[in-house]
């Protein structure tokens, strides 16, 4: 609030000026891809920022094939089971770790901790092999269990600070109130917990969206292959032609859900929803 | 309504530590009993374990006669406040405030009127669509306490529900909460470090120290008898003055001077079987401006001659400080109370006096002044346990 107090044209356009330089500096390459799609095969490399030719031929020719379809719904599917998953699990650890007090509470966030900085690179070989020889390779579970793996420590954190924010007294209240345990969790600290378990859930489903180093380790088919990974096997019409347009015109389309789930949950990320449940 | 029987009911933590011992107190149906010590006394413990919020280690609590121990605290039907509130963010008032039937399943048109109705008795009519965020401290405290009256519970828990409000509304929270408690006759359980609030709403006050109970009684009883250094010392603003001194040959030799003692304080001191070394207790009202008092008002008492350090005029009373040559009186009852209250660190030489006189008294900051006090109001102490000697309840 003091800033807006001080706010005077000088600072304004400082500000102003500031903010530019860094909406134009993340944009460009966004933008760069967008124009890219929207070219025609021969303009591609005509170094032109907006494209001289307007098309859709590349999202025609994306959509031509059943690879990238089915690339998409892999997507889709695997990155929706694992943050279900992954939120659900992760709400009652958190809720667990920021409440109770139980006998190896320690090691159960150090491990969670360990999980989250372990390089994912030394894993792929042998994740490869294990689910190989269980008959995981290149099926969903074989690439939503590796993605709840790395994802709990991210919701587990994220989740517990927001309990940890919601005054335990409420709780108390409930069962003051007459609330069962179960009723207190359902009626009070859910709904006062929804912006973290939104916030979390779009965090982790952008992780798993993301992810290229599991998708292109654990699967060989469209049977699991996601987008990230199916863009390295697009090609163009023949082998020496580059595939660059269709390439930007699926980065675009995958790019679209992200934008969509981050529009729509950002109202339900209220931020000050626990104010004015205790004094301060 | 309903009685709570503590019967040495004990709070144990599992690192050994001892919060509450063997409280033992009954309240009785439709009193207003204040639990009241210095932080870390156990008093909140104590709330916490008729609540049901903390498991009881040992002994028995008893709400109408059933043995409680083991009930979860929705199933003892008792209400709480808390310091904090406790308010349900995401609510309005009207359902905060309707919660606790909404659980016990109550017909929405009873829940309807009921809230309305408890929203009378507290001025909250207005608010009922408003959030808890959008209310002041004060409506706030007040729709916490809708919220536990709501239901009619056997009885109210409030846990220093005051403490938060600024200095001027506490006061008139403190007799609008001690009106509503009459009027409503429940039994009321109320926590809090403030022996002010103590002594104004109480029927009874349970004074608490290191988890153990140091005396129950009524405000009055407490003030008048204090059984031992600790309750006198804690009841009474400004508190009493201790000081070091000698008793022989009934007398009492103290730095402010040599008096005999009275023929009721000496027959109780002997009965106490007195050590010689005691530290003496004066109220700061039993001293008076020596020059206000004839001769005959002056033969129960004895004088001192001091010079005023300090002299605050309150316009019904002056309070004037002195500082008396010699060592403070020192026992660990003491210096828990100066510990608590913070005064521990201002550093001191001598012990300071206060004495509350009479508007009409000429004292000057830094002048001399003679002061009388009342020998048949003085309190002795045993500096090695704190127990009163001149206590006759």
């Amino acid at each position: 609030m003091a800033m807006m107090a001080t706010r005077t044209p000088g600072r304004v356009f400082k500000w102003t000026v500031v903010d530019v330089v860094v909406v134009v500096y993340a944009l460009v390459p966004v933008l760069w891809i967008l124009s890219l799609s929207f070219k025609t095969k021969d303009a591609i490399a005509d170094r032109s920022f907006i494209p001289t030719e307007w098309t859709f031929q590349n999202y025609a020719d994306i959509f031509k094939t059943t690879d990238f379809i089915r690339a998409l719904v892999n997507s889709i599917g695997i990155a929706v089971i694992a943050t279900v998953i992954a939120v659900i699990l992760g709400t009652m650890a958190a809720y667990a770790i920021a409440r109770l007090d139980f006998p190896g509470k320690r090691a159960l966030v150090g491990v969670s901790l360990l999980i989250a900085m372990f390089p994912q690179v030394s894993l792929v070989s042998p994740l490869f092999e294990m689910e190989r020889a269980l008959g995981l390779f290149d099926t969903w579970p074989g690439l939503i269990l590796p993605y709840i793996t790395f994802a709990l420590p991210l919701s587990i954190y994220t989740l517990s600070a927001f309990f940890r924010e919601i005054p335990w007294e409420l709780e108390k209240a409930a069962k003051m109130d007459g609330a069962t345990p179960g009723q207190a969790f359902r009626k009070v600290i859910a709904p006062l917990a929804a912006p973290g378990v939104f916030t979390t859930a779009i965090l982790v489903f952008i992780f798993c969206w993301n992810d290229f180093l599991f998708a292109i380790s654990l699967t060989s088919t469209n049977a699991s292959r996601t987008v990230p990974a199916a863009l390295q096997f697009f090609t163009g019409a023949s082998y020496f032609e580059d595939p660059t347009g269709t390439v930007s015109a699926a980065a675009v389309v995958i790019t679209i859900p992200i934008i969509l789930f981050v529009l729509f949950f950002q109202r339900r990320i209220v931020a000050g929803l626990t104010s004015g449940a205790v004094k301060g | 309504m309903a009685e709570i029987v503590l019967d040495k009911v004990t709070k144990r933590y599992p690192d050994g530590a001892l919060a509450v011992s063997e409280a033992d107190f009954t309240i009785a149906d439709g009193e207003f009993v204040i639990l009241v010590g210095p932080s870390g006394c156990g008093k909140s413990t104590t709330l916490n374990m008729i609540a049901g919020l903390e498991d009881i280690s040992d002994g028995e609590l008893r709400i109408d006669g059933q043995r409680v121990n083991e009930k979860a605290p929705k199933d003892r039907d008792i209400a709480m406040v808390f310091q904090s509130y406790a308010l349900y963010p995401h609510m309005s008032v009207r359902e905060n405030m309707a919660f606790p039937l909404r659980l016990a399943k109550v017909d929405d048109k009873v829940v309807r009127q009921k809230v309305e109705e408890a929203a009378a008795t507290l001025d909250l009519t207005q608010h009922l669509d408003r959030k808890p965020g959008n209310l002041s401290g004060g409506q706030r405290q007040r729709v916490a306490m809708g919220r536990a009256i709501v239901r009619n519970p056997k009885a109210f828990l409030m846990d220093e529900p005051l403490s938060n409000l600024d200095a001027k509304l506490r006061v008139q929270m403190r007799t609008s909460l001690s009106k509503l408690q009459k009027q409503l006759g429940t039994t009321t359980v109320y926590v809090t470090h403030d022996q002010t609030e103590a002594m104004t709403l109480g029927d009874r006050v349970v004074v608490l120290r290191g988890g153990i109970v140091q005396q129950i009684g009524s405000p009055q009883f407490l003030y008048e008898q204090p059984s031992n250094l600790f309750v006198a010392g804690f009841i009474g603003s400004p508190s009493m003055n201790f000081l070091p001194a000698t008793l022989a040959d009934n007398e009492v030799n103290s730095p402010i001077g040599k008096f005999a003692l009275t023929d009721r304080i000496r027959s109780l001191v002997e009965a106490a079987g007195a050590p010689r070394e005691v530290i003496l207790g004066i109220r700061p009202e039993h001293f008076e401006d020596a020059r206000l008092l004839d001769e005959s008002a002056k033969s129960g008492g004895a004088t001192f001659t001091a010079s005023v350090d300090v002299l605050e005029s309150m316009g019904s009373d002056k309070y004037a400080y002195f500082t008396v040559e010699g060592d403070q009186a020192t026992s660990q009852e003491l210096e828990e109370l100066a510990a608590d209250s913070g005064s521990a660190d201002v550093p001191d030489r001598g012990s300071q006096v206060v004495t509350r006189l009479s508007a009409a008294s000429e004292a000057t900051q830094g002048g001399s002044l003679e002061v009388w006090f009342d020998a048949d109001k003085v309190q002795l102490f045993d500096p090695s346990n704190g127990k009163n000697l001149t206590y006759s309840g």
